[in-house]
């Protein structure tokens, strides 16, 4: 089976700094994929590199087997690939309507879109609540701004948009980190109804119990490449995050070992 | 149930309510304290004092939205004018081409304040000073120390009045003032064009996640903001026949304090042009009215600076409570 999308030997540097070297990724159809890895693994470059905010300076990203080139978030877009970012980039100001559709507003048909430049503001207050409601998420309005929203609902805002214009892949950049136990509860929930609809999910977390809880396949990063991919159903999190430390390695035939420990200070 | 909650949002997403009931309020109180207020010629002579420092304000509240905000607004109207009346009287020159080559000019300044404010992303503070003192400047030289009076008809078109039922005096500038705010209230809320405005004032890196071209956005603002200022000169030649370099030196302050006064919050992303509207009337409103009570001057510029700073600690404390 052709993976939805794939990366083969990216390398990114800055300066000196080796962000990626030599990462491989693949997402399959339908599957909710954890990326996990240590602070400065590398994730969130990788991640950049799949949405099209950064550009590697080697390898190959491709898109249902077809090699891709983006020169940034807009061209990851073309090719059905929504971007959660940790920040939301929510314009808070206003409401969840417009921000649904910030920088893809739909026009009314006829005249009065084509020479007034007039909004649908109906159409997609209709439609932001249509998706929303898909989602089970319960807003009351749709004019609301957004920063009367709690963080779970503005997360749920952001991930609807995602949801609702991603036709390939929905990436999320620790949808969680910020939210209390109950909101992140909604958003898990959220991105199993997002696999239900047939939409493969990237997730990027921390939070091992929500990765074991949600997540299909487990892609562990390190040191600015992909080390192992595990299930959760087969590994434990113990295992994965000794495979994400690099006190545990993955064989080639899949078995994962210890690492001998050779600190230096035993000579 | 839910509707003093529902109210209070209303109020909150509709910015220009405070402003509107502070213009009501003060023209009632100085309808009952002053004889003279309230008539219909001083009402129509009130708006007509508003009209050139409220064009400066439309362009004004696009810029502030943005979170920028534009000091050298009322020295490009200036430099306009100078260049309407000139091109006419030295040159000859059809009203019409002079005023349409004063826009032009206008909105070119715009466009290099806006191309330095994107392209090298300068604070636009410090752009628009700079912009403020050159052309200050320029005017001077370019006007050589006189002034130059406007015979023009067309230059002088927007000053010419009309008697609606009979008595209530309106000019043309008060026509063209109502008809260019409801078209920027227009664009601004019922275009992607006026969305995007208000989402870069509010969060330029997420208006760029969003697929926004931030950049092109600041710079038709800038250039719009131009082609307003230069309407601006044209109502100021219609109020005043005359052109001069000294005029409206502080054109910048009052347009920004009539925004301000509008509710439109100097941190960017909120407010609407209709406050800004409400705002331009309650200046001139006070103005006014105080002069009727036997107030100076003085204490008029007294009264409009302890209005800005209650309008901001109002913009500064409903927020504070929102969040």
């Amino acid at each position: 089976m052709t993976p939805v999308l794939a990366a083969k030997g990216l390398v990114k540097r800055y300066g000196r700094v080796t962000a990626m070297d030599g990462a491989d990724f693949d997402l399959n159809a339908g599957e909710v994929l954890a990326v996990v890895g240590d602070n400065g693994a590398g994730k969130s470059t990788l991640i950049k590199t799949l949405s099209g905010a950064v550009i590697p300076d080697e390898g190959e990203i491709r898109v249902n087997g077809e090699q891709v080139h983006f020169h940034g978030p807009l061209d990851a877009r073309k090719h059905g690939i929504e971007t959660v970012y940790q920040d939301l980039a929510l314009a808070q100001a206003q409401d969840i309507a417009t921000n649904m559709f910030l920088g893809r507003e739909k026009r009314r048909p006829g005249f009065l879109g084509a020479v007034f430049r007039l909004l649908d503001s109906g159409g997609m207050r209709a439609e932001a609540r249509r998706v929303l409601d898909e989602l089970g998420i319960t807003i009351k309005s749709m004019t609301q701004p957004v920063e009367t929203l709690s963080g779970g609902q503005r997360q749920a805002v952001a991930v609807a948009r995602a949801a609702a214009f991603g036709t390939r892949v929905v990436i999320m950049d620790e949808p969680t980190a910020a939210l209390g136990v109950a909101e992140s509860a909604k958003v898990l929930d959220l991105i199993g109804r997002i696999r239900e609809r047939g939409l493969p999910v990237v997730l990027i977390s921390h939070n091992m119990p929500h990765v074991f809880e949600i997540a299909d396949r487990v892609h562990v990063h390190r040191l600015g490449r992909r080390v192992a991919v595990v299930s959760p159903k087969t590994h434990s999190m113990n295992e994965v995050v000794g495979l994400l430390t690099g006190a545990l390695r993955m064989a080639d035939d899949g078995t994962i070992e210890e690492v001998g420990v050779t600190t230096g200070l035993n000579r | 149930m839910s509707t003093i909650k529902e109210r209070s949002e209303f109020i909150l997403r509709t910015p220009a309510i405070g402003p509107a009931l502070a213009l009501v309020v003060a023209v009632v109180v100085f309808s009952i304290t002053t004889d003279t207020f309230l008539n219909v010629d001083n009402l129509s002579l009130v708006v007509q004092q508003s009209l050139v420092i409220g064009t400066l304000a439309l362009g004004q509240t696009l810029v502030i939205l943005t979170s920028g905000i534009d000091l050298a607004n009322a020295a490009i109207a200036v430099f306009a004018t100078l260049l309407m009346a000139k091109l006419t009287l030295e040159s000859g020159m059809p009203g019409v081409v002079a005023l349409l080559i004063g826009i032009v000019v206008a909105a070119a300044i715009g466009a290099v304040t806006g191309g330095i404010v994107t392209g090298f992303r300068l604070p636009p503070f410090i752009v628009t000073l700079g912009m403020l003192t050159i052309v200050t400047a320029v005017s001077r030289i370019y006007a050589a120390g006189q002034s130059f009076p406007v015979t023009d008809d067309t230059l002088g078109f927007l000053g010419q009045k009309q008697y609606l039922f009979g008595q209530v005096e309106v000019t043309y500038g008060m026509v063209l003032m109502l008809v260019m705010y409801i078209g920027l209230w227009y664009a601004l809320t019922r275009t992607a064009w006026g969305k995007h405005v208000y989402a870069v004032g509010n969060d330029p890196e997420a208006a760029r996640l969003s697929g926004i071209h931030v950049r092109r956005s600041l710079l038709g603002v800038y250039v719009v903001a131009g082609v307003i200022y230069g309407i601006a000169a044209w109502q100021a030649l219609g109020r005043v026949p005359n052109a001069d370099p000294n005029a409206f030196q502080l054109g910048n302050l009052d347009s920004i304090t009539a925004v301000v006064i509008g509710g439109t919050s100097l941190f960017g992303g909120r407010g609407s042009v209709i406050g800004t509207l409400v705002g331009a009337l309650i200046v001139a409103v006070l103005r006014s009215g105080l002069t009727q009570a036997g107030i100076d001057n003085l204490y008029q510029d007294v009264a409009t600076g302890v209005l800005v700073i209650a309008a901001v600690a109002v913009d500064r404390f409903s927020r504070g409570r929102q969040r």
